[in-house]
């Protein structure tokens, strides 16, 4: 999708493979190119939010292969071969996942702009299995800006989605 | 076109909803969000008491789901920035490095000869823009010369925009930026507002002072003087300021704005580029937050309006976090407050005297000061606000203008007079409370339930066992400090214009020019039109955010939730009065000689509110009269009649824990208490007013923009360094809706939540603070050095 050939071929484009929500995709990008930007731009995944760009707020958080990172802070070129997971690929075609579900139960947001983030974050603390009281759910997302201050329902729907996921992983 | 169709079993107690988006979102075809069927809806009994202004209440008041909240957790809701259009265009702000002076000269050339380059534009190469303030003046711009991107070389504050690059790739534009080279003529420059103290001039008087609150405080038997110091804050939304504009062809734009105010944006937009109204669409359908920092027209939407005027395209401007600190912030503020009081403990004096910032160019100001008099009951009340200007963008609101400040200030204040007096800080306020606004005539409250506020909140937190000594409580090694404090707000209005459209088969499209700025306005909105309609929930679309839609303020002040809600209950009774127009000629209809008092709508039908055996269809009366639709659309504005005056009130208490060795502060438990008339949605207003608290402690413990004043450049211009709460930071918050009545307000009795969650928490952390420690710290934010000193 890159719309100038020009700058993509003076720019030593670099061929990469990922898996975005389990489709195969085939870039070719500039070497400084971030995840987070060729998901917003090339792919037209606009889930996954950029509020600083500098890995202060949390809100461009996605799984790569199942861990949480901050994609503002990744390059693409660094994640060749990986397994991406945005906002957009999290719950099987049309439905919720159970933190989605919990997020919009418990009001875990407002404006809605950190809520992908907080999402993803949620699922890739879930998958660390690290948190099990409110404390730890806190501590460990506070990587994870709301600058609306959704936080103790962040923590009430993420306890509910882990208590969902754990009946019926 | 997106359609979400997950199931969402609901919670108890709970309407639970989806929403769906409808329309090619990236054309700008954004559709309206829907509430869908997942529920079904509970039968309206007819009331055949009730009033006919006032719709049958069945959603209103009942916790909701947000209507959009589908949209929200599946990545499908778009902001600004994410419009994506083929052949966009991305632009880069060049920013002033430099307080004060003028740009020498501007070298673009190595900027330029990046590949995907397209052009770099300063004030010297640029389209046309208008040349008088009038055209640069937004809605609600304050007194002065507003400020006009790239309009020519003055530097006015460090961060200003002096050059835009447009490159066809986001990173080359960034790269480019930073090979553009300006040179400058450099002035010298003050942005410390202690150092421009003595140079603040005195603005007209807030509200008529009352009595000789001099000589009272002189005479009183019990005296507290003190002064309160705020920094400045920037607000922070998550989303960065941003605008797309797709050039449509012709002329003719489409501006995708992060923005509290649509048509504010068109209008000023229009008369900048001296366009013609129907030229320009303006569309923000999600907004990620903006606590007042989108009620003005920010620069980016100038500059990414001339980019793609000059180039033909469309462009999309975004700024950096960093540049966000460029725009507007809440002033920073020195407050002195004299308190006299009688041993008894009821007031006899309040001064309350106001400096707050604001550019060299602008004179934004609001009324700290007048807040203490409308408070508490003093025969002897005295305001002074004054004003100095610093080489800084123009301050601006930022959420609870005024009152958040002014009250910080006198509640810190009342809490020293209590300790004064040694009475307990709730005593105080219930010896000190007032029934009348003495500001404004000494008129009563249409309504106003603080004292019950006070009760219930102090029940809930245990207040009645604190003891009174600070230092006195203590959990292991930390100090245990309780305290709390008052808040209170306005309870505005403003006129509004809503649109709806009911066809037959019992579907209505509410549409407005407002925003949702996370507040919840599409899903109330929802709700107040389904009881007045007399329909399922699920079968009400909300329109929003569009410039073309019926016409709306800006959104802030704490306003929308009333002005549209009894705007929509205006446009349903004209609804109904079309639909008993018609449903007079169905044969033998039950309704020949009714008026229109006399019928309401319920489940989709006409009904009798003297006989709710009779009743019709909508479906049938529309068949009847030969329409498959009626469509209304009506304005509404608000008589005060000058003889209530109109507040929100809350009450907050505090729980601080504070490390003794380390004075690390952590708030425990904070309970609020809000009467602000009628809950529209308990489930949204909860999170509204919580998030207010959270803003509290940031305020009390953690925000500060801090400048360098040598360079007149922010240090902290990131949201690493500039400290928002987060997670860790927010323990037990409770939120308590005290019922209150209130019939004078408006029809609906709403009074709006957005800013009284804040107003008042900072004092109340402040207070427990100094319970806690002994310490009494009259400088935000309450940092653990200042404890230390
Ligand atoms: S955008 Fe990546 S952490 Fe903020
Ligand atoms: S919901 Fe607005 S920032 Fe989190």
């Amino acid at each position: 999708m890159t719309q100038n050939n020009t700058v993509a071929k003076t720019r030593n484009n670099i061929s990469v493979a990922l898996v975005v929500n389990g489709t195969g995709q085939r870039f070719s990008v500039a070497p400084w190119t971030t995840l987070l930007d060729a998901l917003r731009d090339q792919l037209d995944l606009t889930g996954t939010k950029k509020g600083c760009d500098h890995g202060q707020c949390g809100a461009c958080t996605v799984l790569v292969d199942g861990r949480r990172v901050n994609s503002c802070l990744t390059l693409v070129v660094m994640k060749d071969g990986a397994e991406v997971t945005t906002i957009e690929g999290l719950a099987p075609s049309g439905g919720l996942h159970p933190l989605q579900q919990a997020f919009i139960d418990h009001d875990a947001f407002q404006c809605g702009y950190c809520t992908p983030g907080q999402i993803c974050s949620a699922a890739g603390l879930i998958a660390e299995g690290k948190a099990k009281t409110d404390d730890e759910i806190r501590e460990l997302m506070s990587g994870n800006l709301c600058r609306c201050a959704a936080y103790p329902n962040i923590v009430a729907a993420i306890r509910q989605a882990m208590s969902v996921m754990v009946e019926k992983p | 076109m997106a359609q979400f169709t997950a199931p969402c079993p609901p919670r108890e107690g709970d309407i639970s909803r989806r929403s769906v988006l409808q329309g090619a979102v990236a054309l700008g075809a954004l559709g309206p969000v829907r509430a869908a069927d997942v529920v079904p809806h509970a039968a309206i009994a007819v009331d055949h008491k009730s009033q006919v202004s006032k719709p049958m209440t069945s959603y209103i008041g009942t916790a909701t789901s947000r209507i959009d909240g589908h949209a929200k957790v599946t990545g499908g809701a778009k902001y600004a920035a994410e419009f994506n259009v083929p052949g966009l265009v991305h632009a880069f702000v060049v920013a002033s490095t430099i307080a004060k002076g003028r740009i020498l000269r501007i070298d673009a050339s190595e900027a330029l000869r990046v590949e995907g380059v397209i052009d770099v534009l300063t004030h010297e190469k640029r389209p046309r823009m208008a040349d008088t303030d009038q055209a640069y003046k937004d809605d609600v711009a304050p007194e002065g010369t507003p400020f006009r991107p790239l309009y020519d070389g003055r530097i006015l504050f460090n961060g200003q925009p002096v050059a835009l690059v447009l490159a066809e790739r986001w990173e080359i534009a960034r790269l480019a930026a930073s090979l553009v080279h300006v040179e400058y003529e450099q002035e010298a420059h003050v942005t410390d507002p202690y150092r421009q103290r003595e140079a603040a001039f005195v603005l007209p008087e807030p509200a008529k002072s009352r009595g000789n609150a001099a000589e009272a405080f002189a005479a009183a038997d019990v005296r507290h003087q003190g002064e309160y110091h705020v920094p400045i804050e920037h607000h922070n939304p998550m989303e960065p300021f941003a605008s797309t504009v797709t050039w449509d062809g012709g002329g003719k734009l489409t501006v995708y704005d992060k923005t509290q105010g649509v048509q504010n944006v068109q209008r000023y937009v229009c008369s900048i580029f001296d366009m013609n109204p129907d030229d320009v669409r303006v569309v923000s359908p999600f907004v990620g937050g903006a606590f007042g920092s989108g009620l003005r027209p920010q620069y980016q939407v100038v500059l990414a309006v001339l980019a793609a005027r000059a180039l033909e395209r469309s462009v999309r401007l975004v700024l950096t976090r960093q540049q966000m600190y460029s725009l507007g912030y809440r002033p920073a503020m020195i407050q002195r407050i004299e308190l006299g009081a009688t041993t008894g403990g009821t007031l006899n004096a309040i001064t309350h005297d106001a400096i707050t910032v604001t550019s060299q160019y602008e004179d934004f100001y609001r009324n700290e000061t007048t807040w203490s008099g409308l408070l508490y009951k003093s025969a002897n009340a005295q305001y002074t606000h004054k004003l100095t200007r610093l080489d800084l963008p123009t301050s601006c609101d930022m959420r609870g203008p005024s009152a958040t400040t002014g009250v910080y200030a006198l509640e810190s204040a009342m809490d020293e007079l209590a300790v004064a007096l040694s009475l307990d800080p709730l005593e105080l306020r219930l010896r000190c409370y007032s029934d009348r606004d003495q500001n404004n005539g000494d008129v009563p409250f249409s309504s106003k339930n603080l004292r019950e506020c006070y009760r219930q909140g102090a029940e809930m937190f245990g207040w009645e066992k604190r003891n009174r000594e600070p230092r006195s409580m203590r959990d292991g090694s930390e100090l245990v400090g309780w305290g709390m404090a008052t808040g209170v707000w306005e309870a505005l209005q403003v006129p509004i214009t809503v649109r709806i459209k009911l066809t037959a088969n019992g579907h209505a499209e509410v549409a407005c020019a407002t925003s949702d700025i996370g507040t919840g306005t599409y899903t109330i909105m929802a709700q107040v039109a389904a009881d007045a309609l007399g329909l399922p929930l699920d079968n009400i679309s909300i329109k929003l955010g569009d410039s073309t839609l019926p016409q709306s303020p800006v959104e802030g002040g704490s306003w929308i939730a009333a002005s549209v809600s009894n705007g929509i209950v205006t446009t349903s009774n004209a609804i109904r009065e079309e639909l008993l127009r018609l449903a007079k000629r169905v044969p033998d209809s039950p309704f020949a000689n009714a008026t229109s008092d006399e019928v309401a709508l319920a489940d989709g039908r006409l009904v009798s509110r003297l006989d709710a055996s009779r009743a019709i269809s909508i479906a049938d009366v529309m068949r009847v009269g030969a329409v498959d639709r009626i469509e209304q659309e009506k304005s509404t504005s608000f008589a005060n009649d000058g003889k209530h005056a109109h507040n929100a009130h809350s009450a907050l208490f505090a729980e601080v824990k504070v490390d003794e060795q380390l004075s690390v502060i952590r708030v425990t438990r904070i309970v609020s208490a809000v009467a602000a008339g009628r809950i529209l949605n308990p489930k949204t207003a909860h999170s509204q007013v919580m998030g207010g608290v959270v803003w509290g402690i940031g305020m009390a413990l953690h925000e500060e923009t801090l400048i360098d004043h040598k360079f007149g450049r922010i240090m902290n211009a990131n949201i690493a360094e500039y400290h928002v709460p987060v997670n860790a930071d927010v323990h037990d918050i409770k939120v308590i809706f005290v019922e209150e009545q209130d019939h004078i307000v408006n029809p609906l009795g709403i009074k709006g939540l957005g800013e009284i969650g804040l107003v008042g928490v900072a004092a109340a952390i402040a207070n427990a603070i100094y319970h806690a420690t002994g310490k009494r710290v009259r400088d935000l934010p309450i940092t653990l050095d200042k404890l230390q000193r």
